[in-house]
């Protein structure tokens, strides 16, 4: 589910940033995306990936916070 | 009504902490504590339950520590726990305890809490490290903000801590205030107004909920509440309700009403912070320590290879200075055997009950405590490499590998540690949050080669194939690692199927552990392990002496005993695997004691010592069979020790069982897989 002027989270290179725009996934995986603070409207930056190329870490709300690629297919971001 | 938790007839007053998982939640418990606590399991759970005392001012507090969470949701059986907890028993304070350094998302936890109503002290603990990350909190602010007292700590330098307990002890005999009300926008209040107008007329849903928490849960379509209410009678008309309404936001706003929630209590903590933080360095500047280290720990090239000499270092540190005090333990069992016996003897006790002291007891209770040392040392190792945040980036490496087996990225630490020793293996195994990646590596683990199993391989290799000793070892150690991946995937099919658990996992900063905080860490482990484990391990124990001294008057472990009929019949089950000797039979029947005794009990049995049991191997086994055995031993029945942890692990005799019966059938089948081959390849 890709929209035309965003991103998955997983499309963006480590050092670059978005804005969360959607979470498209349901039940406990959202729970816990959300809980984690990554919200609508919240910046988050790629800060890089693990040695084996996955799974990603990520700045949020000024922590590191690591998913796989697969979670971070489901969060649509728009560049900046 | 004061709703202090009645134990053993006295009324006590009731302390919980609460708080993210790297908060310094355990550094505020031991300090609060001193580190006097008890730890149980929560009722029906695994998950470790830590109580402790206070005493002040004369008067004992009872104090609870509730599992780490992020938020007071159902995603895992932890943030369950606490918000049963908080609901249910009605703690008379919650010490909401806030890393200052990554304070918005701590204070999710926190909004949760003031939003049930209950009485919330906030330590804002490692203030320390939000001054070199140069954020200023104004905690004046901060606290008119929450409307709640909040106390900055540095709970390793006990910095806080009496003022905490002040105000902790004054706000539990403080009445009740209203719960917190966050604005959650017009649509969402409207709704939420509806919710609790039903929500009011139940009164046995109000003695329980908030109300206002309730119709939040119920809008965020909380399975766990959700169930709940639905088990009240004459809720059907407030199901209706909640479905009515999420569906009716849905069409207003475009969003569902989980994240319009968290977004408004995101945006009240944004709130908050823009008022009571500043931020005085800049996002370039904040390159912190942290992400120095991580740099090199979690670098593309380097990555790899130093997580793997980490793990050599465990095994180097564990097992090095575990040597010595593993000899010291043995001597101290062979002197006190000796002395009990000769002190026996004076006595002219019956030879049965001479035996049963020496061989039973002491004897039994000695090849299990020669564990301790080693269980002790990794766990000192592990606890320092938790504490620190490293456990953390090895999950982060790892799981991409163990993720295309089927496990999860913290499933490898276990497996590895299964290496060393399967019991403290599997007692690292509650690392992980879902139960169905935490059962799956319990069930594998137990074929990961440990170092009792090494002693069996050095004695046959040692007999047959002294020219290629390191390959043959190394191909044990790699078939059970097979067998373990086969394994893995042939009970996620069948067992536990279902999606892979998420990986959503935070990476704290690095950390210097405290000396007694990583002391501490490993003497609850440890010291668990000896009371639970310990009654199995002293019934098998038993079980195994009787059975060698039964029928009475029968030489000790010889083939008239039970061990010898046990032997005796289960040699033609064994035959097909080429060894089919009541000998073979009744050392494997010895090695669940611990896997070691394989080779003490052929000692025994062949009457011979070191030297003599290589001939006497060599003249009754051939290479075949010699092979077939060590596999037969790898993989076979775990011992005591491990049964008991898995019991104590899984709470379940019935998993314990299943461990018990499919490594034994798997035993034998590979066993006898490779002996049937290799006769056909004319090896035999």
């Amino acid at each position: 589910m890709k929209s035309h002027d965003g991103k998955t989270l997983s499309e963006l290179s480590p050092g670059n940033s978005g804005k969360v725009i959607r979470i498209n996934t349901k039940g406990p995986l959202r729970r816990r995306i959300l809980d984690m603070g990554i919200v609508p409207g919240i910046e988050v930056s790629v800060k890089g990936m693990a040695p084996l190329g996955d799974p990603i870490e990520l700045i949020v709300r000024g922590y590191s916070l690591s998913l796989r690629k697969q979670e971070a297919e489901n969060i649509l971001v728009e560049v900046i | 009504m004061n709703t202090a938790q009645v134990l053993g007839g006295t009324e006590q007053t009731v302390i919980a902490l609460a708080g993210n998982p790297n908060s310094g939640k355990t550094s505020i418990f031991n300090n609060i504590t001193g580190g006097h606590q008890h730890v149980g399991n929560w009722p029906g759970v695994t998950v470790e339950k830590k109580e402790g005392k206070l005493n002040y001012k004369g008067k004992i507090y009872n104090v609870i520590d509730l599992p780490g969470t992020y938020s007071l949701g159902a995603y895992s059986e932890d943030e369950v726990i606490a918000r049963d907890f908080v609901l249910k028993e009605k703690p008379d304070v919650i010490i909401s305890v806030v890393d200052a350094s990554n304070i918005e998302r701590n204070l999710y936890l926190t909004t949760q809490l003031l939003e049930t109503g209950a009485n919330v002290v906030v330590a804002l603990n490692m203030m320390d490290e939000a001054r070199t990350r140069e954020i200023d909190i104004n905690v004046q602010k901060l606290a008119e903000m929450l409307g709640v007292v909040v106390i900055p700590t540095v709970a390793v330098k006990k910095e806080g801590i009496n003022e905490l307990i002040a105000q902790a002890v004054q706000a539990a005999g403080a009445e009740k205030k209203d719960p917190l009300k966050i604005n959650y926008g017009k649509e969402v209040e409207v709704e939420l107004g509806k919710l609790e107008a039903i929500i009011e007329k139940h009164d046995k849903l109000t003695a329980v909920f908030p109300k206002r928490w309730l119709a939040v849960k119920l809008l965020e379509e909380d399975e766990n509440i959700y169930d709940e209410v639905k088990g009240y009678s004459g809720t059907a008309g407030l199901i209706k309700q909640q479905s009515k309404s999420i569906e009716r936001l849905l069409d207003v706003t475009g969003e569902d009403t989980e994240s319009l929630v968290a977004d408004r209590r995101y945006g009240f903590i944004s709130g908050a912070a823009k008022q009571a933080v500043t931020r005085r360095a800049s996002t370039e500047k904040r390159v912190s320590i942290s992400d120095k280290i991580d740099k090199i720990l979690t670098n593309r090239v380097l990555g790899i290879p130093v997580f793997l000499l980490a793990m050599w270092g465990v095994f180097q540190f564990t097992f090095t200075f575990g040597a010595p005090m593993i000899g010291w333990i043995e001597a101290f069992f062979g002197w006190f055997g000796r002395i009990a016996g000769s002190g026996l003897a004076a006595l002219n006790a019956p030879d049965l009950f001479v035996s049963f002291i020496i061989d039973g007891l002491i004897g039994g209770i000695g090849s299990v405590l020669v564990f301790i040392p080693n269980i002790f040392l990794l766990f000192l190792a592990i606890s320092f490499l938790e504490d620190s945040g490293y456990m953390a980036r090895a999950a982060y490496i790892m799981d991409r590998f163990m993720n295309s087996l089927g496990l999860h990225g913290k499933s490898f630490i276990p497996l590895v540690i299964g290496f060393g020793c399967n019991v403290p293996a599997i007692m690292a195994a509650r690392t992980l949050e879902n139960k169905r990646d935490r059962m799956i590596t319990i069930l594998i683990t137990p074929l990961m080669s440990c170092g009792a199993r090494l002693p069996v391989y050095v004695l046959f290799v040692g007999a047959f194939f002294s020219a290629h000793q390191g390959l043959v070892i190394f191909s044990l150690y790699l078939l059970g690692i097979i067998l373990a991946i086969i394994m893995g995937k042939v009970f996620k099919k069948f067992l536990f199927p279902g999606e892979t658990s998420p990986f959503v996992m935070e990476l704290p900063p690095y950390r210097i552990p405290t000396l007694k905080g990583t002391f501490i860490h490993m003497w609850e482990r440890g010291s668990a392990f000896i009371k639970k484990a310990g009654t199995i391990i002293f019934a098998v124990v038993i079980i195994i002496w009787f059975m060698s001294v039964l029928p009475p008057g029968v030489e000790y472990a010889s083939r008239e005993s039970l061990v010898g009929m046990l032997g005796s019949l289960a040699a033609p089950v064994l035959a097909p695997c080429g060894f089919g000797t009541w000998e073979a039979g009744a050392a494997l029947v010895f090695g669940i004691l611990a896997k070691e005794v394989v080779v003490g009990t052929l000692g025994v049995i062949y009457g011979a010592g070191e030297g003599g049991l290589v001939a006497a191997i060599q003249q009754y086994w051939t290479p075949l069979s010699a092979y077939a055995f060590m596999v037969m031993t790898l993989i076979y029945v775990p011992c005591a020790a491990v049964i008991g942890t898995i019991k104590k692990e899984t709470g379940s005799w019935g998993w314990t069982a299943f461990t018990v019966s499919y490594t034994l059938i798997l035993g034998w089948t590979m066993a006898f897989i490779i002996f049937q081959g290799g006769r056909l390849l004319g090896l035999g």
